[in-house]
């Protein structure tokens, strides 16, 4: 795909949200901003795990830095006199800036581990994160988190849109500029260099790929990525607060990956999708059922948990790939001469097993 | 081969997006849908109203079975013809006691169920993640379950209501009793780290002066372990500790003191010093021993009370006997308030006809003290009565207090007494 085409698809595909707003109800589009928040993270994830081999578990840390990045600048610029668009500009740039900071520094630690070490330490991170906003409690205001004063739709446009369609469309904007920059990445030589130390570490170094500075690039790029998630949702919601991003959350974003197709941008998306509507979509069908409280009391919050694990479990043994795979691995099924069954190694990040992506070799051969 | 793939795709978009895009002209943009004459939640026969609560969590042992309570005074009302002919459907959803989720719940409550209030929405935290979006909605926020300041601000959030004495009223009333009865004894207090403590501190500080409290220590609900704080009060030296904690953290705090073989005296706020659910954390054995001599506050009927006998018999009869205790009179009282603003609501309530209704100050309620309610207080109460543990029974002492101010003054208890069948009328 040209540079071109990729662009225009990118850009028709925002069109096609913006316009999809139109169809849904605020609550819809309430969920459809969470989930675009969501994609954001988890593309930025899929990035790191994927395509670059480095496995984060607090993915939901760096939302949070976001998050508060956001919430501290906004409140800072409304004391100041600062609202509407630069406001709100502003304070993304300080969420861009604190989550790539905290990026860039696990980032640095994440070069020199790997496997199960690298896991501890970003689990730790998001661990953490309830005490740290607890000990700056002054500053980021404990369990409470902070609160942020509210931005309405612009009055052009108040006839027009309802607030959630609103910040339905900021969320998707925002969404479209972060996944476009990542799956520009993944498509570029940056992605060609991350894959290369995914697959082979040594080899790639012989190759004069310097390991370290990618992996710290890709830590931060994917960082950037969740911060930018973080700030919507604080946009969104006018809220930040630790009990937003638990470790749940952050083991959810890992499972929208996995599920949707490790290294797969628009798996990401599906992935997204699910972890924002399932729980959801559980809860409605719980209360349609009109089961006894207790028992509805019982599967209030467990049951969501239970399903994703099956979930997780079917589509591992059926689509390893992950459900955007399910098209392109039957596609390629006629024109490969390996067996379909082999199914990638969780561990190893097989280039070739990846969803559509535009493949190395023909990328460089153009 | 994988060229074919994106062509299809983005054709199959196309289709979808020229539909998108029909759609959108043809008019179904929201903002339109929302000018409707209906008012949402208001059925002929029927009113649909909403809250968000701990049903798991931290916080759900605690305070569950509150909005059990009020579902089942709510069944008792339908089952009386309910109010001006509609019955109440109360929607009870979960939020965990965690902030984020009540985004979600009240969101859905708002905008899917479309409901006609919120009603006693738990929690301060909770609740003032969703305070401004309420008011920019327009939504009645009625009665919060909390006693934060935030709730009585009529200028800034016009459509939210408080339903418990604030903390600030707790803390001050807490420091003057102690103040009245042992003048000489050390005082600290143990608060939660938002503002329920801030407030509570502010309260008691107001009374002793600033620094009149030997030491303070704060915790976090969601770290289950306050030894660090209670071995610093007891090295202060604190021979009454205030506690402005939610239950499981009184709870806790006396359970953890015990276990560090310290016997301090304990005031909590009215939110975390229930007798029957205080028990059913410390347990049958050792938790009367515990809390004989415990103080707190109350502004609602107690043991011995009318109401509590009727809301007794409702509980057996609607709530399937669950355990009586200071939830359950909390909950239907926070019931019977809201039937009685919707009954003085009119026959045909709007959103504006139901918090005129609490404006107007003429609801009664079922408190030991008179409610605070008009055009410029969202405040339910402004005084407490001090109650006190003796013999496993939790009862009112003589001792009443209200804040007028930055003052405290002593009064007397005036409960309001108990008329017909507890279900509120328009007149």
């Amino acid at each position: 795909m040209s540079t071109r085409r990729f662009l225009l698809t990118a850009a028709g595909l925002t069109v096609l949200a913006i316009a999809g707003t139109f169809l849904l109800d605020p609550y819809r589009n309430y969920q459809l901003a969470v989930i675009a928040a969501t994609f954001c993270a988890a593309a930025g994830l899929t990035l790191l795990i994927g395509v670059s081999g480095q496995l984060s578990l607090g993915h939901a840390a760096l939302m949070a830095a976001g998050g508060y990045g956001y919430a501290l600048a906004a409140n800072a610029l409304t004391d100041a006199g600062v609202d509407g668009v630069p406001r709100f500009l502003l304070a993304f740039l300080a969420a861009l800036a604190a989550s790539g900071m905290l990026g860039l520094l696990l980032g640095l630690a994440a070069a020199r581990l790997s496997g199960p070490y690298l896991a501890g330490v970003t689990l730790a991170l998001v661990v953490a994160l309830p005490a740290f906003a607890a000990v700056f409690g002054g500053v980021l205001g404990g369990d409470q988190g902070l609160q942020i004063a509210f931005d309405g739709v612009p009055a052009p446009l108040r006839m027009l849109v309802a607030l959630e369609q609103w910040q339905a469309w900021v969320a998707i904007l925002v969404t479209a500029v972060v996944v476009t920059g990542i799956a520009a990445i993944r498509r570029g030589g940056a992605g060609l260099k991350m894959r290369a130390i995914a697959a082979d570490r040594t080899a790639a170094r012989l190759s004069g790929v310097r390991a370290g500075r990618v992996q710290v690039g890709a830590f931060t790029a994917s960082a950037l990525a969740a911060g930018a998630g973080g700030a919507i949702l604080c946009f969104v919601t006018q809220s930040v607060s630790p009990g937003g991003y638990t470790l749940a959350f952050s083991l959810l974003l890992v499972v929208a990956v996995v599920v949707g197709g490790l290294g797969s941008i628009g798996g990401a998306a599906v992935g997204s999708a699910i972890v924002v509507l399932l729980p959801w979509l559980i809860g409605t069908l719980t209360g349609a059922l009109d089961l006894p409280a207790e028992i509805e009391q019982r599967l209030a919050g467990n049951l969501g948990v239970f399903v994703f694990g099956v979930l997780l479990i079917v589509v591992m043994a059926a689509r390893p790939g992950g459900l955007a795979a399910a098209v392109p691995v039957s596609w390629r099924r006629r024109g490969r001469r390996a067996p379909a069954s082999v199914a990638p190694e969780p561990e190893v990040v097989d280039v070739d097993a990846l969803p559509h992506h535009p493949t190395a070799t023909s990328e460089t051969e153009r | 081969m994988a060229q074919h793939r994106p062509r299809i795709l983005r054709a199959a978009l196309a289709v979808v997006g020229a539909g998108a895009l029909v759609a959108g002209a043809a008019g179904c943009s929201t903002p339109a849908v929302t000018g409707a004459a209906a008012v949402p939640g208001v059925g002929d026969d029927v009113i649909t109203i909403g809250s968000h609560q701990p049903l798991t969590g931290p916080a759900a042992a605690g305070y569950s079975s509150i909005s059990a309570a009020t579902s089942a005074y709510f069944d008792y009302v339908n089952d009386h013809g309910g109010i001006n002919g509609r019955t109440i459907e109360y929607l009870v959803e979960d939020d965990g006691y965690n902030p984020a989720n009540t985004q979600t719940v009240v969101r859905k409550l708002v905008q899917e169920d479309e409901v006609f209030a919120i009603l006693n929405g738990l929690g301060t935290a909770t609740h003032t993640s969703v305070l401004d979006y309420l008011n920019q909605q327009e939504v009645p926020d009625l009665f919060v379950a909390s006693g934060s300041t935030n709730w009585n601000q009529p200028e800034e959030y016009p459509w939210t209501y408080g339903f418990n004495a604030d903390y600030v009223v707790e803390g001050a009333a807490l420091a003057q009793h102690a103040l009245d009865t042992q003048p000489d004894a050390v005082v600290c207090l143990l608060g939660q780290d938002d503002d329920f403590g801030d407030e509570f501190i502010e309260g008691a500080e107001l009374v002793l002066g600033e620094g009149g409290l030997a030491a303070v220590e704060r915790y976090s609900v969601s770290n289950q372990d306050v030894a660090a704080q209670i071995g610093a009060l007891q090295a202060a030296g604190c021979e009454i500790n205030l506690l402005a904690t939610v239950n499981g953290f009184s709870a806790l705090a006396l359970g953890t003191a015990a276990k560090l073989g310290w016997f301090p005296q304990w005031y909590a706020s009215s939110s975390g010093g229930d007798y029957p659910t205080l028990i059913g954390y410390l347990g049958e054995d050792l938790g009367p021993k515990l809390l004989q001599g415990f103080t707190s506050t109350n502004y609602l009927p107690m043991e011995g009370d009318a109401w509590v006998d009727l809301f007794r018999t409702i509980n057996d009869e609607y709530n399937g006997g669950a355990p009586f205790d200071g939830n359950t009179i909390y909950g239907m009282s926070v019931g019977y308030l809201f039937a009685e603003a919707l009954a003085k609501a009119g026959d045909d309530p709007t959103r504006q006809s139901l918090v005129d209704a609490v404006s107007s100050g003429d609801l009664v309620g079922n408190g030991v003290l008179p409610l605070a309610f008009g055009a410029d207080s969202h405040a339910a109460f402004h005084g407490v009565g001090i109650t006190t543990v003796d013999q496993g029974v939790q009862s009112y002492t003589d001792s009443a207090y209200v804040l007028e101010g930055d003052t405290v003054e002593s009064v007397e208890l005036d409960p309001v007494p108990l008329e017909g069948e507890g279900i509120p009328t328009a007149d």
